[in-house]
């Protein structure tokens, strides 16, 4: 896989600090994923990290502390907590983790949402206020033109798409912000599944999908 | 010393201000005077062997393989209080400081079997699994991270350098590198670590225009990459 976009280092900073929201967290693993380069870039920002906390000067800790947690250790003795279990293995895997533990499954298997327009989507619940989905939009077919109210992210998972940018296949990572009014198709060989994060509602500027957006939930 | 050398560092002067809550309008200067040079432990590293003598990696593999209260005793020591301090400076008061550090503690005694000291040193394995409780504590949310025992992971590319460092080679000259960062660029990335809040949040704690932080950071990766050596 060769990946040309990359999230920037601000937001890999913002994840390996843990102040990145949830959704944006999972794009950014997913991405990582499949990109061995910013593995490297996040193994140093957690060194980075490491020492700070390393070269903390050291507090005073509670009476007791040291015991308190043997003991609770001892009580709950050994419930090791070994490493998780593969998830979907039953089906096709065909996302990676960890965004394939999020949606259940594989891409056959999801329960998409028929958008409309050759466009399919399916909301991943997380906890933070922005929204995270998984877009697939048919080969060939636009994703309609948009501009954002806030930030999005975009993860190609399979396929490919192009704007006015570049062209983004599978692995790369698209940031946007309200700055920029892209207007992306899908390349015309496949489907193109890609892991979408907004932190506001898409707004359409194409009126028919403006118009029933307040129903759909895009 | 063929083959294998010595890195060492003096011990920095601890002169540590006490850490005034700096979580709102305590503008660079007060960020930076609490930020310590970080002090590395004298280390030794043979070449030859590519192991790194380290007795904070020893100790959690001793844990791993012996279940060794004396290693979980000694690691305890040393990084609880550091810890403590780590998150009190983020912002949490004492009492939650010190919960997240009695979690952090038993997920080391618990995960100890999944620590690898080829990938990560001590400090580094600990400082990220407390992060992650501290997401959980603070925001209630899951931080999702890759998994590489998963089919779809791509695994690193086979090193074909001549000069592959060791792990705690990199970890030391990428906080080398930290320490000698300018005041600007090291306050932007020490409130980011201490108060886990992305960014942008740091930009109107600080004053500054989200662009004015985004290039502190861009320049402090790229000090951080010369610093290994790298064209950057
Ligand atoms: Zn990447």
């Amino acid at each position: 896989m060769s990946i040309d976009h990359h999230p920037s280092e601000e937001r890999l900073l913002d994840y390996v600090s843990g102040g990145l929201g949830e959704s944006w967290s999972l794009a950014v693993a997913t991405h990582l994923a499949l990109c061995p380069k910013c593995r490297n870039t996040v193994a140093r920002l957690e060194a980075m990290g490491g020492g700070m906390m390393d070269a903390a000067e050291p507090a005073t800790l509670a009476d007791n502390s040291f015991d308190a947690l043997w003991a609770r250790l001892e009580s709950e003795e050994d419930e090791a907590d070994s490493m998780p279990a593969i998830a979907g293995h039953a089906g096709k895997i065909d996302l990676p983790e960890p965004l394939r533990s999020y949606v259940g499954g594989s891409v056959d298997a999801l329960p998409w949402q028929n958008m409309g327009l050759g466009v399919r989507q399916l909301l991943i619940p997380t906890a933070d206020q922005s929204t995270a989905r998984l877009l697939c939009v048919a080969a060939g077919r636009p994703v309609p033109e948009h501009t954002h109210r806030g930030e999005e992210v975009t993860l190609v998972l399979q396929g490919a798409f192009r704007d006015s940018t570049g062209i983004y296949a599978a692995g790369d990572f698209q940031e946007a912000d309200e700055t920029v009014l892209h207007q992306p198709h899908a390349e015309k060989d496949r489907d193109c599944i890609c892991l979408a994060v907004t932190d506001a509602p898409l707004k359409f500027r194409n009126l028919a999908f403006r118009l029933v957006q307040p129903f759909i939930g895009i | 010393m063929d083959g294998c050398f010595v890195i060492e560092r003096e011990a920095a002067p601890v002169s540590e201000r006490p850490t005034s809550p700096h979580r709102k309008g305590s503008g660079v200067e007060g960020a930076v005077a609490a930020v310590a040079p970080m002090r590395l432990a004298r280390r030794v590293v043979d070449k030859d062997r590519e192991s790194v003598l380290d007795e904070f990696e020893d100790l959690i593999v001793a844990i791993a393989r012996k279940r060794d209260r004396a290693a979980f005793r000694a690691l305890f020591d040393h990084f609880a209080p550091r810890l403590k301090t780590f998150f009190m400076r983020g912002g949490l008061d004492p009492a939650a400081a010190e919960e997240i550090v009695q979690e952090t503690m038993v997920k080391v005694w618990r995960k100890a079997d999944q620590f690898d000291p080829a990938k990560a040193k001590a400090s580094t394995w600990i400082f990220s699994i407390g992060r992650n409780l501290r997401v959980d504590f603070l925001r209630k949310e899951k931080r999702p991270q890759p998994d590489f025992n998963d089919p779809m992971f791509v695994p690193d590319p086979e090193p074909d350098g001549f000069e592959v460092l060791s792990v705690a080679q990199e970890a030391d000259l990428v906080r080398e590198a930290f320490d000698a960062l300018p005041p600007d660029q090291k306050a932007v990335m020490t409130l980011a670590f201490y108060e886990e809040k992305p960014h942008s949040e740091i930009a109107s704690e600080l004053g500054l225009p989200l662009g004015t932080v985004k290039s502190r950071i861009r320049l402090a990766f790229q000090r951080i990459r010369s610093g290994l050596g790298e064209s950057v």
